[in-house]
């Protein structure tokens, strides 16, 4: 009847906590948990979202002239880096799985970098704006862009969700350095990668996160 | 306890001499756990601890309500008693109170399991509360915060109180309560016990389960939301001003977007007590197990598209109106689904008299009352006439506070012997249950009736004709404190001298009753495999068959 009693006999995987019974019954938590993770941060971006699609119901004339404003070419740029980092994180994900390690390292050095990239063409995109006063809500100084209405809600919803955005491409680089630092030391190998996986996942939301973003932002 | 606790004379009640409370000691062995039965038990310290602060607020305003005039406050104190009293009693009370004492404590034992899928997480969880209540509370005693437990933009994003502390914290606090909720569907998900199928599953179980995905998909809404309005407080962005062209009536539907799920977070455990006590008080199968698990998930299903019906006045479109109202009534379609097979539980049941069966009665009382005055709120043109009125505070304080409270005073009469080996007394829990039902009642039955003469909510005074409802009102409060005080000292003293209770005092079906009073460090002696279906009463004379160990 009893089932469990097998276990003892194999020996456990070095990996597996107390209070699980096998290797796959923890990955399979591990995965269901980053899932729904992901989940609660999708409904994050939900919200702003909503504001994004209310406000551009108000004032879809303002959203399409502030639109201009934003550099085509940056958001495109870091449409491509991000693209292409999510490209590198998943070579990096099947590089552990079948077990080359520098490849894996290499990877996720890449992707790092380019999330570093991506920052930095942020930062050039930001810092134009706080010199034309293209700002949020009573910092709003942009005498061009004056004549439409709201037009600084475009940039409350812009800073808003670019912003948290870039703290989440700033959280998934920590999380690919932790998973690189568990490649290195040898914990996270081809009969254990169920880490790197969520790791993974993390950066594609990142990515796929911009993916709305660009266009809505950016091309309208 | 007589009648009931029939351990046979071959196994005379037992205290397991080493136990979780006492495998390993020291305050660090506690605060650094990663057992699920301790982080339960310091989830219940702590909610206690806020219970007692946010019921002294209640008790404050009470006693400021007894006479039409100023009593014992002024209006801006008033203001922050009643912000004080909503905020601790919702997101420090009510919403962790149950999943994270009897969820944590209870849950992984019915699934048979060793632990929570993430330990580490649960401590994280219990981490995480603290700091949000430490925040949240600091901020409204020592800078006061006067926007009532709402924070209702624009007046949230301009008064000069400090709301934004109290944000952060309530921000944190959905941290601990998203974290909680997807460390439990996970724990369901993957450590239930060998045989133990969905359909086999405790009612609780499925309470539970279904809360948690209320927490996991509506919490993230509520932290964007305190975000917003602080980043709002602090940098004046104008998202909701509406001379920036921000809209304020964004900031109900994003709060209200989590806030009316969060009523089915609070409730719905405290549904799943009922459901797992119910069998086992009237010793009977749960008739329609399967409706009540599905009926869970229907309210957690529905709750998600009821919010519009707080804002019938904000200047929704009527046909906006008439959809919240209509979907809202849905709610009460299930809920009512619960009430009849409770009733049908009960039904012809050999029912054991008990304070945890009197809190069931009262339950029902209060889910049947503060469910139909729902659906009567829930009409639009009524709501025009209750909006913000005491009717409306009357209705929610029977549905949500009501049930929530007797959920938890049956669980923690329940699992007590569970939790801590030993037993209550049951004269003095009769006792005290019976001055809580009426203590309740007498509370806000006058509120409805107040509060359908006009009588606003949110002021600290009144015109005089109100007052014999409230001195009615503020009486019944004090029997309510009365009987806590009670229950508050017979529960300590069954701490330190209470009866050694046994595994299984109540002689329960439950899969948690099957391991030792406390329970071991690792939960079961032996591996659980389950064979039958849940809530199996009904084999008169027949050793329980539940396990093979």
């Amino acid at each position: 009847m009893s089932s469990s009693d097998g276990h003892a006999q194999t020996p456990r995987h070095p990996q597996l906590a107390g209070h699980f019974d096998t290797i796959g019954q923890q990955d399979y938590a591990a995965r269901l948990g980053m899932w729904l993770f992901l989940g609660t941060e999708v409904l994050l971006f939900a919200g702003l979202f909503l504001g994004y699609t209310v406000y551009r119901h108000f004032y879809h004339e303002t959203f399409h002239h502030c639109s201009r404003a934003l550099s085509i070419e940056y958001g495109t740029t870091n449409t491509i880096i991000l693209i292409t980092s999510s490209l590198f994180v998943a070579i990096a994900y099947w590089a552990v799985k079948v077990g080359k390690k520098p490849m894996a390292l290499f990877m996720l050095a890449l992707t790092i970098l380019c999330a570093l990239a991506f920052l930095f063409i942020k930062y050039l995109e930001y810092k134009h704006k706080f010199e034309v006063g293209e700002l949020p809500g009573k910092w709003f100084r942009a005498e061009e862009l004056m004549k439409y209405p709201a037009a600084n809600m475009y940039f409350t919803i812009y800073f808003l969700t670019t912003g948290l955005h870039a703290f989440h491409v700033i959280v998934g680089m920590t999380v690919l350095a932790f998973v690189m630092k568990g490649i290195i030391s040898g914990r996270y190998r081809p009969d254990y990668y169920v880490p790197v996986e969520l790791g993974a996942l993390y950066w594609h939301l990142v990515d796929l996160v911009w993916i709305f973003l660009f266009p809505l932002l950016y091309l309208i | 306890m007589t009648q009931q606790s029939q351990p046979s004379a071959d196994s005379p009640a037992v205290y397991p001499a080493v136990n979780y409370l006492n495998a390993d000691r020291g305050v660090k062995s506690w605060l650094l756990t990663l057992d699920h039965k301790r982080i339960a038990v310091m989830y219940l310290v702590s909610v206690l601890v806020m219970f007692l602060v946010g019921g002294i607020f209640a008790m404050a305003i009470r006693l400021e309500l007894l006479t039409p005039e100023p009593t014992i406050m002024g209006a801006n104190t008033y203001n922050r008693m009643f912000t004080l009293h909503g905020v601790v009693m919702i997101f420090l009370f009510m919403i962790p109170a149950i999943p994270g004492v009897f969820g944590n404590f209870c849950m992984p034992l019915m699934l048979g399991a060793k632990d929570v899928a993430f330990p580490k997480l649960n401590l994280l969880s219990l981490y995480l509360y603290w700091t949000g209540a430490i925040l949240a509370i600091s901020a409204m005693v020592f800078g006061g915060v006067d926007t009532g437990w709402t924070f209702y933009a624009p007046y949230s994003t301009t008064t000069p109180m400090t709301v934004f502390p109290a944000l952060l914290g309530v921000f944190i606090l959905g941290f601990s309560s998203i974290l909680t909720g997807l460390n439990f569907i996970v724990t369901i998900h993957t450590l239930r016990a060998p045989g133990l199928t969905w359909m086999r599953m405790q009612l609780f179980v499925w309470a539970i389960y279904a809360t948690s995905i209320i927490q996991v998909l509506a919490t993230p809404v509520i932290g964007l939301t305190v975000m917003l309005v602080g980043i709002e407080k602090v940098g004046g962005f104008g998202l909701f001003d509406a001379t920036k062209g921000g809209d304020p009536v964004l900031f109900q539907h994003f709060f209200w977007f989590y806030s009316h799920p969060a009523v089915y977070i609070m409730v719905l455990p405290s549904m799943g007590v009922v459901s797992d006590a119910i069998a086992a008080f009237a010793r009977k199968n749960v008739f329609g197990y399967k409706m009540i698990a599905y009926s869970s998930l229907g309210i957690a299903f529905v709750g998600f598209f009821a919010w519009g019906h707080h804002m019938f006045v904000s200047g929704q479109s009527p046909f906006d109106n008439g959809a919240f109202a209509v979907i809202s009534m849905f709610v009460g379609v299930f809920t009512a689904i619960k009430v009849f097979n409770w009733v049908g539980t009960l039904y012809r049941g050999a029912i054991l008299v008990s304070a945890p069966f009197v809190y069931i009665c009262g339950f029902l009382f209060f889910v049947v009352f503060g469910g139909m005055t729902g659906i009567a709120v829930a009409t639009v043109s009524l709501d025009v006439h209750w909006h913000d009125t005491y009717f409306v505070v009357a209705h929610f304080h029977f549905i949500m506070v009501g049930a929530v409270i007797m959920g938890f005073l049956i669980a923690i009469h329940y699992w007590f012997p569970k939790m801590f080996g030993r037993k209550y007394h049951e004269g003095w829990g009769l006792v005290a249950a019976s001055f809580i039902v009426l203590g309740f009642i007498a509370t806000f039955i006058p509120q409805f009736l107040v509060g359908n003469a006009g009588m606003p909510r949110r002021y600290y005074m009144y015109p005089e004709r109100f007052q014999a409802m409230n001195v009615a009102s503020t009486a019944g409060s004090s029997l309510l404190a009365f009987g806590f005080i009670i229950i508050a000292i017979y529960l300590i003293y069954a701490l330190l001298r209470g009866e050694i209770a046994g595994d299984n005092p109540w002689n329960s079906k439950g899969i948690e009753w099957l391991t030792t009073s406390p329970p071991d460090k690792h939960n079961f002696p032996k591996p659980i495999v389950v064979t039958q279906d849940p809530h199996s009463y009904q084999q008169p004379g027949e050793e329980v068959e539940h396990v093979v160990i």
